[in-house]
C-alpha cells in the first residue's frame, strides 16, 4: 500500500535557458514497506528529491507515484505521508501533546482516537511522561522522538526523514539509529531517509540509492553497492577509508601507472585506460607483489591503517592498506609487498567512470 | 566592569538618582497642585507637601463641577473617549500588521516586493506630512466628531507591519512545512502557529500603540468639534482659559494626574510581557 514509484523526475529552479537543473531524470521503484536510505555528498539534490516526494518542492519534470496515485499536484497533506525534519520543526508554544495531535485535529479526527493514537506513539517512544511539557524543555534526542510520533500519530503510506540525526551527539545517534530501525521492524512502514553519513545508509538501509551531482548513481542492498560499485564515485564514497583508485593501462595480465608496471593476479577485463580499485582491506602484506613505500602508520585498535605510496617517487599513487593491529606492524620508509585476490579487483572505465566487468 | 569600586558606585547612584529626581519631580509636583485649593497654587510660594483639597478637586473634574473660566467638559467622559480611541488604535494597528506581514513574508504576489518598499517609505513620512489631504478625506467622509475618524487615519503602521516581518522572517522555513504536511492552510498557520509565536512582541507593540493612542494631541484637535468627543489631554489645555480669566489650576492637575492613570497601568500590567518583547523570542 506504501509502495512510491519515482519516474524519470527532473527538478529545475527558474525557467527557460537560464533555468538550473539540479535532479537529471531520477528512476526508482520503491516496494511497500521497503527501508531505502537516499546518501550522498552535500548538494547531490538528496534532499531535494525527498522534498519532491513529500510535496514541499514542485516536481519540474517526470512523474511520482505513492501507492500507485500519481501525487505531483497533490498537496502535501493529501499524499499520505509524514516527514521528520533535521532541526525537528515542532511548534514551540505547543506542548508534546498538541504537536503530535495537530494534524489530527485540523483532520477532525474524533478526540477519544486523537488521544488513543497519541498516548500509543508516547509508549512506542517513551515520551508518556513529558506529554505536558513544552519542546524547548526537552533534549535533543526527546525532540527526536516528539518529531517521529508526530509522524507515528499520522500512520502514514510513507516516512520521509530528512537528515534527522544530523542534530544529535555522536552517541545519540547510534541509540537513535537502532531506535529507528526497531520502528522499522514494528510499523513496517515505507521509509526514505536522507543522510549524507554512509554508516547511517549501511546500518539502516535495505536498499540504499547512492546520488552524485543531482544523478542515481546506484541503487541496491548495502552488500551489492559494497561489493559491486556501480562507478567510481560510489567506490570512493562508500566505504572508510575509501577504496584505493588506481588509473593506468591495463595489457592482459600488465597493469601500467606512468612507467611502472605490475603483474596483475588475473587478467584485466579488457584492454586500454582503465581505473583500478581495491578495497584497503582486501590489500594483503605478501612475500611479493607492488611494493609499497610506507609514508603514515595509524593504530585504530583492532587493526591498522598503513597510508604509503605505490610506484617510483614521481607519479606515485597513495595507497592505504587495512591490516589486523596484531599482525604487521611496519614502520615509516619501510618498503612492504602488496597482493590482491582476483576477486577483490574492480574495474571501471577510465573516461566514463562506469564499473567494467 | 568586572571590578567593584566604591567611587564609582557612589556616582552611579548619583547619576540615578538625578535622573529619577528630573523625571519624578514634575509628577510629584502635579500631584500636589492637584490637591490644593486655587488660592494656595496661584500665591507664590507654591505648597510642596499634599493640601487638603484632594477629594474636592478630584470630584469636581469628574462631575464637570469645577470653578473657573475654562472649559468644564466632563473628564469622565473625555477619559472614556481617549481609552476607546487608544484601544481601537493599539489593536487595530497591530490586527492590521500582523496581516499585512503575513502576506508579504509568506505569499507570492505580483508587485511583492513593490508593496513592502512602498510600506517602508512611509515610515519615513510623519503624520503631520499628510495631515491637511487626511483632513479632508475625513471631513469628506463625514467621520468628523466619530470615533473611526479618531482612530481609522492612525491604523496604519508602517512601523509594526515591518516589526513583524523580521520577526517572520525568522521563524523557521521547516515550521511551515511541518504545518503544511500537517494539512494547516494558510490561515489556520497563521492563527495557530504565527500569532501564538508573536505574542511577545504582540505584547510589546500593544504597550507602545496604547501610549500612542493615548498621547494624540494634533490630529483630535483636527477632528474632533463637539464637546463630548473629545480625548483627555484635549480637555487638559481647553480647562487653562484664556485672557483675564482664572484658570481653577488644582482642577487642570488633577486631570493631568487622571489622564496619566491608564498608560502607567498598561505599562505596569504589561511589563515582563514588554521586556521579554523586545529581548527574546521564543524558539
Amino acid at each position: 500500500m506504501g509502495a512510491i514509484s519515482i519516474r524519470k523526475v527532473v527538478k529545475r529552479y527558474g525557467h527557460g535557458p537560464k533555468a538550473n537543473q539540479v535532479i537529471h531524470g531520477v528512476d526508482a521503484e520503491i516496494a511497500d514497506g521497503e527501508f531505502i536510505v537516499i546518501v550522498g555528498p552535500s548538494g547531490c539534490g538528496k534532499s531535494t528529491l525527498l522534498r519532491m516526494v513529500a510535496g514541499l518542492e514542485e516536481i519540474s519534470g517526470g512523474e511520482i507515484s505513492i501507492a500507485g496515485r500519481v501525487v505531483n499536484d497533490i498537496e502535501p497533506s493529501e499524499r499520505d505521508i509524514a516527514m521528520v525534519f533535521q532541526n525537528y520543526a515542532l511548534y514551540p508554544h505547543m506542548s508534546v501533546f498538541d504537536n503530535m495531535a495537530y494534524g489530527l485535529k485540523i483532520a477532525k479526527v474524533p478526540v477519544a482516537e486523537i488521544k488513543s493514537r497519541v498516548d500509543k506513539a508516547a509508549a512506542i517512544l517513551q515520551l508518556g511522561p513529558y506529554l505536558a511539557r513544552k519542546p524547548r524543555e526537552l533534549s535533543g534526542g526527546q525532540r527526536q522522538r516528539v518529531a517521529m510520533g508526530r509522524a507515528i500519530v499520522r500512520q502514514p503510506a510513507v516516512f520521509l526523514f530528512d537528515e534527522p540525526l544530523s542534530n544529535l551527539d555522536a552517541k545519540l545517534r547510534a541509540g537513535t539509529r537502532l531506535e529507528i530501525q526497531k520502528l522499522h521492524r514494528e510499523l513496517g512502514v515505507t521509509s526514505l531517509f536522507v543522510t549524507h553519513d554512509q554508516v547511517e545508509a549501511m546500518t539502516l538501509a535495505e536498499r540504499m540509492i547512492v546520488m552524485n551531482a543531482g544523478r542515481m548513481e546506484q541503487i541496491g542492498t548495502p552488500e551489492e553497492v559494497y561489493a559491486r560499485p556501480a562507478t567510481t564515485f560510489v567506490a570512493g564514497f562508500i566505504g572508510a577509508p575509501p577504496m584505493n583508485l588506481l588509473t593506468g593501462r591495463a595489457t592482459g595480465q600488465r597493469f601500467a601507472m606512468g612507467d611502472v608496471a605490475w603483474l596483475l593476479p588475473a587478467p584485466a577485463p579488457r584492454d586500454g585506460e582503465l581505473i583500478l580499485g581495491v578495497r584497503p582491506e582486501h590489500l594483503d602484506i605478501a612475500n611479493s607483489g607492488w611494493p609499497l613505500t610506507v609514508d603514515v602508520v595509524e593504530m585504530l585498535g583492532a587493526e591498522r591503517l598503513i597510508h604509503g605510496r605505490l610506484g617510483a617517487s614521481t607519479g606515485a599513487v597513495q595507497v592505504t592498506v587495512r591490516v589486523e593491529s596484531t599482525s604487521h606492524n611496519a614502520v615509516a620508509g619501510q618498503v612492504l609487498q602488496l597482493a590482491a585476490a582476483p576477486e577483490h579487483l574492480h574495474w571501471f572505465d577510465a573516461q566514463s567512470g562506469q564499473r567494467v566487468g | 566592569m568586572v571590578e567593584r569600586r566604591p567611587i564609582l558606585g557612589i556616582l552611579a547612584h548619583v547619576v540615578l538618582i538625578l535622573g529619577v529626581l528630573i523625571v519624578a519631580l514634575p509628577v510629584y509636583i502635579t500631584f500636589v497642585a492637584s490637591t490644593h485649593a486655587n488660592e494656595a497654587i496661584i500665591h507664590p510660594p507654591m505648597p510642596l507637601t499634599p493640601g487638603s483639597h484632594m477629594i474636592e478637586n478630584y470630584t469636581a473634574v469628574l462631575t464637570g463641577t469645577q470653578e473657573g473660566g475654562g472649559s468644564k467638559a466632563m473628564v469622565g467622559r473625555m477619559m472614556l473617549v481617549s481609552l476607546v480611541t487608544a484601544l481601537v488604535i493599539a489593536i487595530g494597528k497591530i490586527a492590521i500588521s500582523l496581516l499585512s506581514a503575513f502576506a508579504i513574508v509568506y505569499f507570492r504576489f505580483p508587485f511583492r516586493m513593490f508593496f513592502f518598499w512602498a510600506i517602508f517609505v512611509t515610515l519615513m513620512l510623519p503624520v503631520e506630512v499628510r495631515i491637511a489631504p487626511t483632513y479632508k478625506v475625513v471631513s469628506d467622509l463625514g467621520m468628523l466628531n466619530t470615533y473611526a475618524g479618531l482612530t481609522v487615519p492612525l491604523i496604519a503602521s508602517a512601523t509594526a507591519t515591518f516589526l513583524f516581518r523580521q520577526f517572520f522572517l525568522t521563524v523557521p522555513d521547516e515550521l511551515t512545512e511541518a504545518s503544511r504536511i500537517d494539512g494547516a492552510g494558510p490561515l489556520r498557520f497563521f492563527w495557530d502557529v504565527l500569532v501564538p509565536l508573536s505574542r511577545t512582541s504582540i505584547a510589546a507593540l500593544f504597550v507602545i500603540q496604547f501610549i500612542y493612542g493615548w498621547n494624540q494631541y494634533l490630529w483630535p484637535l483636527l477632528v474632533t468639534t463637539s464637546e463630548d468627543m473629545y480625548p483627555v489631554v484635549i480637555g487638559i489645555k481647553r480647562m487653562i482659559s484664556g485672557g483675564d480669566a482664572q484658570t481653577e489650576w488644582g482642577a487642570v492637575m488633577a486631570t493631568a494626574m487622571l489622564a496619566m492613570i491608564p498608560p502607567a497601568l498598561v505599562v505596569l500590567l504589561m511589563q515582563r510581557w514588554f521586556v521579554k518583547g523586545l529581548v527574546d523570542t521564543e524558539k
